[in-house]
Parts: structure tokens; sequence; C-alpha cells
């Protein structure tokens, strides 16, 4: 099949907390984007409880993607594939969002494509600026993931480092919880630190060793041990000095990992990407080296199914359909989509 | 009248296709838990065998459990997402009425009893005669002992089926008056028979309506529950 800047892609997300169902056409238009999310039912466990997650996927998953149609106007014929993630996340998450796109593929006898949801959130970072020159460094940190990736080219990757214990969204929902910020945590303590001197406390940067691994558990040990000693502490201050301590580390490892590959430019994904202070600090980092900082629109950033349109239309036209018995991959790694 | 039914509330996965007169396809795959990766192959496989196009039917028939989570989850975003694509209704089957109505030749109480693990079993009691399965009540899950005494209340020689039955299949026949046979499973070309019979009354919902009967709470809104009463 042809696949083109005609080709209309249906893309379906249900790996966590969001059932996602949005057209793309030809890989970066947004015809319409639809998210249901699930922060509400999941809050009072701190935390997203898979069975909880699976039955309200069940739940949302055809009054979204009949959403996403109908608010793009379109004629259901019109739509040439049905891509959607088949991993990582919460197999039974996962396994709605499959079984619905493979279903729906075999109803309009058009293409299911599998697609990496990780992979799907650097293409967010393209859906609004497509002009890509390779070699790319890639930093995507949410609440599962805080990974450095070289992109040689579309669907190309090397791993460069990854978290050795606490993911940077992880960290995020840790702290906020002990500070009482509320969940999900990132959004928390990014409000909290706008009111807050972000050095007011020097917290500990772990970066010592000049790799490109990350560390986040020290850090929040330092952030509960700091409270412990100064109970009178201004939370806000705490917010503000742990984010630019995360930030730093961040930033600091992405311009090294640019240096290392000779990278034209550094691509922001995953929900931690919404983070006020890393787009700043990343984007001024760029403007300072020469180097382009792609950052996805922040409505990107979260899980969506825009994303994985996108993704799907790349990996559609390089590598062909999915077979139907593609199944859902909870550990899905990124290199080997 | 051409119905497509979806069993997966087991370990297997199995997909017919048929009408009033019977089936014309079916497909079972016992090779357990793989229910992701064989389901939409088997409803083509189905489909190409029986010289069906999916555009031809007139309604789903899906098993809502209660039975293995992961395999509802399959069968019932298959059935939505095919019924919501094509524009026909869901005829939703309990695993239960599905393994009552495998019986319909044995006249007298009926109870279809499906493991719900932990030590408990789904049940429910059906009286088939000659017109046909009639529900005598709602589903309902509890102990083996909850199941021992409810078959006691009734007073009644009983039929026990389904994988619960045969589990317990000592205590069941130590503490009540039944006999146990019959499937252990229930089967896709029953729910044929049972959706081709509802739509033909039109007893059908929409793709969007279709929920799984659970009976049992997630662990951690009970547990979050018992926490709070706790506190
Ligand atoms: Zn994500």
């Amino acid at each position: 099949m042809r696949v083109d800047s005609d080709t209309l892609v249906l893309g379906i997300e249900t790996s966590c907390d969001e059932t996602a169902a949005a057209l793309v056409m030809g890989g970066t238009d947004v015809v319409s984007s639809v998210v249901s999310s699930q922060i509400d039912l999941h809050a009072r466990f701190g935390g997203v409880v898979p069975e909880v997650a699976g039955r309200a996927h069940l739940e949302q998953i055809t009054p979204v993607v009949r959403e996403a149609i109908a608010s793009a106007g379109v004629d259901p014929r019109r739509i040439d594939a049905v891509a959607c993630t088949v991993g990582p996340g919460l197999i039974g998450a996962l396994l709605v969002g499959v079984s619905a796109a493979k279903a729906l593929a075999l109803a309009w006898e058009v293409p299911f494509v599998g697609v990496n949801h990780l992979e799907a959130h650097l293409y967010s970072a393209f859906l609004e600026d497509d002009s890509l020159e390779f070699p790319l460094v890639v930093l995507l940190v949410s609440g599962g993931h805080t990974l450095l990736i070289e992109m040689s080219d579309h669907g190309q990757y090397r791993l460069l480092g990854g978290t050795i214990d606490d993911a940077a969204g992880e960290a995020f929902d840790k702290v906020a919880r002990y500070l009482d910020l509320g969940y999900p945590g990132g959004p928390a303590i990014d409000r909290a630190a706008t009111e807050g001197d972000p050095e007011a406390i020097r917290f500990p940067r772990a970066m010592s060793d000049g790799g490109l691994d990350f560390s986040f558990s020290g850090l929040k040990t330092a952030v509960v041990n700091h409270v412990r000693r100064h109970p009178d502490v201004d939370s806000r201050d705490v917010a503000a000095s742990f984010q630019a301590a995360v930030v730093d580390v961040l930033v600091d490892k992405a311009r090294r990992a640019a240096t290392l590959v000779g990278a034209t430019g550094i691509v922001l994904g995953g929900g931690v990407a919404a983070n006020s202070a890393l787009r700043r600090d990343l984007a001024a980092a760029g403007e300072s080296d020469g180097r382009r900082v792609f950052l996805p629109g922040r409505e990107m950033c979260t899980d969506n199914a825009a994303m994985i349109a996108a993704a799907g239309w790349h990996r559609l036209r390089d590598d062909g359909p999915s077979p139907l018995d593609l199944g859902a991959i909870p550990s899905m790694p990124i290199l080997e989509s | 009248m051409l119905i497509l039914g979806i069993e997966t509330a087991t370990e297997s996965v199995g997909v017919a296709l048929g009408g009033r007169d019977g089936v014309l396809a079916s497909v079972t795959i016992a090779r357990g838990r793989r229910h992701g990766e064989t389901l939409a192959p088997a409803v083509q496989f189905a489909c190409r065998h029986a010289g069906v196009e999916l555009g031809d039917l007139d309604a789903v028939a899906v098993d809502v459990g209660p039975g293995l989570f992961t395999g509802m989850r399959v069968g019932i975003a298959t059935a939505k997402a095919l019924a919501m694509a094509l524009d026909i209704p869901v005829v939703p089957v309990t695993s239960l009425e599905s393994l009552a109505e495998s019986t319909r030749d044995h006249h007298g109480l009926v109870v279809p009893v499906v493991d719900a693990r932990k030590g408990e079993v789904f049940w429910s009691m059906h009286r088939s005669d000659a017109d046909g399965v009639t529900a005598l009540g709602e589903p309902t899950i509890g102990s083996v002992d909850d199941l021992l005494a409810a078959l006691g209340e009734r007073g009644q020689h009983a039929l026990c089926l389904g994988d619960g039955a045969y589990r317990h299949a000592t205590a069941l026949r130590d503490g009540a008056d039944c006999v146990i046979s019959g499937d252990r499973h229930p089967s896709a070309d029953t729910l044929v028979v049972i959706g081709a019979r509802r739509a033909l009354r039109e007893e059908w919902v929409t793709a969007d309506l279709v929920a799984p009967l659970y009976l049992r709470r997630p662990d951690a809104e009970i547990n979050w529950e018992t926490r709070e009463v706790r506190a």
C-alpha cells in the first residue's frame, strides 16, 4: 500500500491510564485527538491500579474511538489504517486497545499496525516540526521511564542511558505525595515550584560518574531527610529545589549524550516533557550549544493517540502492516521497534 | 440472520458463525491463554472458510463472563469494536446462561458453576423443560458452602456443570442432591444459538453498553475500603 501525505491513520492508546483515539493525516497533521483520562479513578490509590485501569478502558474504548471519528468529521471508510500501542504498558490495559484496533482493522478491511509507546512519545515532538536531521538524541522521561536514546534514522535506536532506580516521573510522584501536594506528582510539583525558590536548598545532583545513566532515589531520600530536619520548611521551596535538581541532571546528561553522538538536535518526550523548568532549561541549553531542541506541545506530552497514529504512519511506511496475531508486549523495549 | 459468537471467558478462544439453522463454522484454540494473539486471526479464518464477509453479520454474541478477566476483555473489546465499525448490535450472554443452554435436552434443575478461584464459585439456577431453559435467579458469587446451602433451599435434584462443578465435585456430591455432568466450559457454538434466538426478538444492546459481569470488585478497591474502615 502507498503511504503518503494523504494516508489517514486512526491511532489508539490504552497502555496505562488514558483511553485515547486520534486521526492523523500523513503522519503529522492531527485531524482529531480525544483523550479520556482515568486520573480521578486512580487518585485515591496514589497510583495506577491495573485492574481498575483495565475495567475503565473497556468502558471507554468505543465511545472514545467514535468521538475521534465524529469530531474529525470524516467517513470511517476514509480511514486507511489502524495503529495501536502494543507495549510497553499494563497487560490488561494494552489488550483492550489491541483487541479493538484489530477488530476495527478487520471490519474496515485496512491494515493493523502495532506501535511501541515509547517510540510514539518521541513522534509527538515531530508532530509540530518534522524537518529532521539525524542523528538525534531523545530524552524520554515519564512515570515509568527515564531514557537517553540515539536515533540515527526513523526506527533506528540505540540506548545510551537509563535509570538505575526510580524513573523521573516516579520521583515526582513520590516527592509530591511526601509533601502532600497531590496526584499526579509532575504537575503538582511544577505548580508549587513556580512559587518557590529553586536555590533555597541545594539537593545533590547524581551525575558524578560521568556516565549517561540516571539515579533519583538518593535525591528522593535527601528531600525526605531535609524535611525531617526542617519541619517548618516551605514545601514550595522544597518542590522548586527538588525540581531544579532533577532538571539539572536531565539537561546535563542530554547535552553530554548529544555531544557524544554528534547529534544535530535533542528530542524531548514523555509525560515529564510537560514540566516547565525542563522545557525552559533544555531550550536554553540548545540555544547556547547551537543545537535544535524538539519540544512536544504540552497536550501531546501526556499519553495521547495522535502520537500513536504518527508513529504508526512511519511504521506502516517503513515496515508495512503488523500481523493480526501480534499480541500485547507489556515490557517491550524501544530498541525492538 | 447471521451471528458471530465470541467465547473468550475461559482459557480457550472460540469463534463460531451461524444463525437459526445452525453453525456454519466453528474454531476453537484450546492451547491456553493467548486470547490477544489468536482471537482476531480466528475470526478472519472462520469468515474466510465459511464464505462470509464481516459486513454480512447481523449481530455479535459475546460471553460477558463471569470468567477469566484477561480473556473476557479481549473478547468484549473485539465484539464492541466490530459492532461499532459494522454498525450492528451485540447480544451479551453470561457464561452461566451459555452453560445452562448447553444442557437443553436434560429436563429439570440445571446449575452452572464457574470457578471463581480464591475458594469461591459463580453460579446461577435454571429450569430446563420442553420450552427451553429459563433462569430462576441472578448470577451469584460465594463459597462452595453457600452454593450447597442454596441447593438445599431449592430441595430439588440438580444437574451441575461447568469447571467449578468439576473442581468441587466431591463437596457438591456429598453435600447436595446432584449429578455433575455436561460441559466444563461454555462454547462459541452455543453463543450463536442464543444470539440468533435473541436477535430475532431484538434482545440486544449497542456496543457502548456491553460490559463484563464481574460480580467482584477490584482487590485494590476492597483493600482500600477495608483500610478506610480501620483508620
Ligand atoms: Zn507514555
